[in-house]
């Protein structure tokens, strides 16, 4: 019959293990968001500890040069004395830091929705932002550690947060909150943009967009144009809070000003960045 | 679960831009059974099989999956049914066992079961040994045989695998097939595009040929071959000169035009009457002509193409690949 009859036919099936799986009664519930999520950060976890060394070095590299040249290069200029300024920016540098890493969280889920498993994610009957979602979740992770690793570099220069402890962990959970709701941006970009190249323009936008904030310098000492457009980035307003909350000073008015920029981030970008996946979807 | 249709299309268009890929498609695939959509590159097979999976959605046309509409009851088609791309859908940067345990988990299996129920698989498709690795050191056929594996861990009543064999060696092509024919054997429809005759004719009950996104034959395999004609005769010769005196001897005994090919050293001819076959081997061995290979095979997709549209088969690129 057909021109080439293969003689070695691969080792058959085990059926029992087949008919275990397809003839299993006990349909599960769908799962619901939340649990969605945690299994797809889960997911993110692994992947993150294949390559745990780069990451430390990603997460770490930005914040510890950043924080040793300010400090200690322009810290006498800026502020008086280092130990002066240190007390201002390490607040800053922890924004920054953090920040700055939900960029790469914008890179890693745009790539990643590129592979054929998110084709498998499409068409099962789960909650679907929870595909980005989970990644992003799994992101706060290396958020953490950036800002505890650097948190602790500074607590070893001699910053001495006046609010103790419980400023340090609420500071850091601020952080987290607007940083998961800053990434969305990112992701927006990102299922927008397709060069990996682009990523290159974006990361010099956002440099300009921290500079152009309280992180380095208090706006006091601004012209009043730049002062202007200091004055209402997200940014500073997450600063300001922060510093706020580690040396006790903070008021409702700074958290309320970070609780509104992250909600409304949230509010915009994340249903923006789920509009353009599903449309993506049915390119 | 052999009664009624697992799928139900009418019509089905799909455009990118200005091409269009699949221009209206009717499909009638009954339950139970495997259904092989055949066809070459850029037919429409894989935009077809998009739309029916709920990944694309059609430009005009309706389809169901069991009775459900496609547009209209996404979630409930993304219940029944499990799409196996022709690229892998497996997680490159996770072991074989972590893919299976995660898409466990996305279905809604707590923990324990999740692993069991990946371990089971995976002893299933002869990939217990290979679990804990990366599934990207997998070799194609492996990789395949999870996606699948992976397809089949929500135990859908409809299967699509698009072109689940290409590019596989012939061992790892039998394990898929095999793989295959133990899912229907349980109850699972299975809808599979190919480019091979030989494949769908080894698996299918029923065949679509698709050509510029229309279906331009449908039936059994029998069907379909009996159609096109019996099969093709493939004869190499010892001696390229002798190949003039092998024509004349080979289009006397079989009856028919015979075809030089471009090598000098081959002649093929249809078999429209394999008993006559026999008769034209004696016939050339009577006549002193050294044969290096004879063989005598079913129509190739080429054939069945230039039957069915008098044009041989053309790979046209669609942007469906680019768009997938």
């Amino acid at each position: 019959m057909s021109t080439v009859t293969t003689t070695t036919p691969g080792p058959a099936l085990t059926g029992t293990n087949l008919d275990t799986v397809l003839l299993a009664v006990d349909r599960p519930q769908r799962p619901g968001a939340v649990s969605t999520s945690l299994t797809l950060a889960w997911r993110a976890a692994l992947k993150m500890k294949n390559s745990a060394v780069e990451q430390l070095f990603d997460v770490l590299m930005m914040p510890v040069v950043f924080l040793l040249i300010f400090t200690y290069l322009f810290g006498g200029a800026f502020a008086g004395s280092v130990d002066n300024y240190l007390q201002f920016f390490l607040p800053g540098v922890l924004v920054m830091a953090a920040v700055m890493q939900t960029l790469a969280t914008g890179h890693t889920v745009s790539v990643d929705i590129a592979k054929g498993i998110f084709d498998r994610f499409r068409t099962m009957p789960f909650w679907q932002p929870a595909s980005l979602v989970g990644t992003m979740l799994a992101d706060l992770g290396r958020y953490l550690v950036t800002l505890v690793l650097t948190a602790g570099l500074g607590l070893l220069l001699g910053f001495r947060p006046g609010a103790g402890v419980s400023g340090m962990v609420l500071a850091i959970l601020v952080i987290l909150a607007f940083s998961f709701a800053f990434a969305w941006i990112f992701t927006t970009l990102g299922l927008i943009t397709k060069s990996p190249d682009s990523i290159q323009t974006q990361s010099m936008l956002l440099m300009a967009v921290v500079f152009c904030s309280n992180i380095f310098v208090d706006s006091a000492t601004m012209p009043a144009w730049i002062r202007a457009i200091v004055d209402i980035n997200p940014i500073s307003h997450l600063s300001t809070a922060v510093r706020g909350l580690l040396h006790g000073t903070v008021t409702a008015g700074q958290l309320g000003l970070v609780g509104l920029s992250t909600g409304l981030l949230l509010a915009i970008f994340a249903p923006l960045t789920m509009f353009l996946y599903n449309k993506k979807k049915s390119g | 679960m052999s009664s009624g249709l697992a799928i139900e299309s009418d019509g089905l268009v799909k455009q990118f831009g200005e091409t269009t890929a699949v221009d209206g498609i009717d499909l009638r695939v009954p339950s139970g059974s495997v259904y092989g959509v055949l066809g070459p590159n850029g037919a429409g097979k894989t935009t077809t099989i998009r739309m029916l999976s709920t990944l694309l959605r059609p430009d005009a046309g309706t389809a169901r999956v069991f009775g459900h509409d496609v547009v209209r009851e996404t979630e409930t088609v993304r219940g029944l049914v499990s799409l196996t791309g022709q690229f892998a859908s497996v997680d490159e940067g996770l072991t074989g066992h972590q893919n299976l345990v995660l898409l466990s988990r996305l279905l809604g299996y707590p923990r324990a079961a999740a692993k069991k129920r990946a371990s089971d698989l995976l002893e299933a498709f002869d990939l217990a040994e290979a679990g804990g690795r990366l599934a990207k050191t997998y070799s194609g056929g492996m990789r395949r045989r999870l996606d699948i594996a992976a397809s089949v861990l929500s135990a859908p009543k409809l299967i699509f695998l698009d072109e689940p064999t290409t590019g596989l060696d012939p061992r790892s092509r039998n394990q898929v097939w095999d793989t295959v024919r133990a899912m229907v054997a349980r109850g699972t429809s299975v809808l599979l595009t190919t480019q091979y005759l030989e494949e769908a004719d080894q698996l299918a009950d029923r065949i679509a040929v698709i050509d510029h996104g229309r279906v331009i034959a449908e039936g059994s395999p029998a069907e379909l071959k009996a159609s096109v004609g019996a099969g093709a005769v493939q004869i190499r010769l010892l001696d390229a000169a002798q190949r003039e005196q092998a024509e004349r001897v080979l289009s006397g005994a079989l009856g028919v035009p015979v075809r030089p090919a471009s090598d000098p050293t081959r002649l093929s001819a249809s078999a429209s009457d394999p008993s006559r076959v026999g008769e034209a081997l004696t016939a050339l061995a009577a006549a002193g002509i050294g044969i290096a290979a004879f063989t005598l095979g079913q129509p190739s997709l080429d054939e069945v193409f230039l039957t069915l549209t008098g044009r041989p088969a053309e790979n046209t690129t669609v942007t469906e690949e680019d768009a997938a």
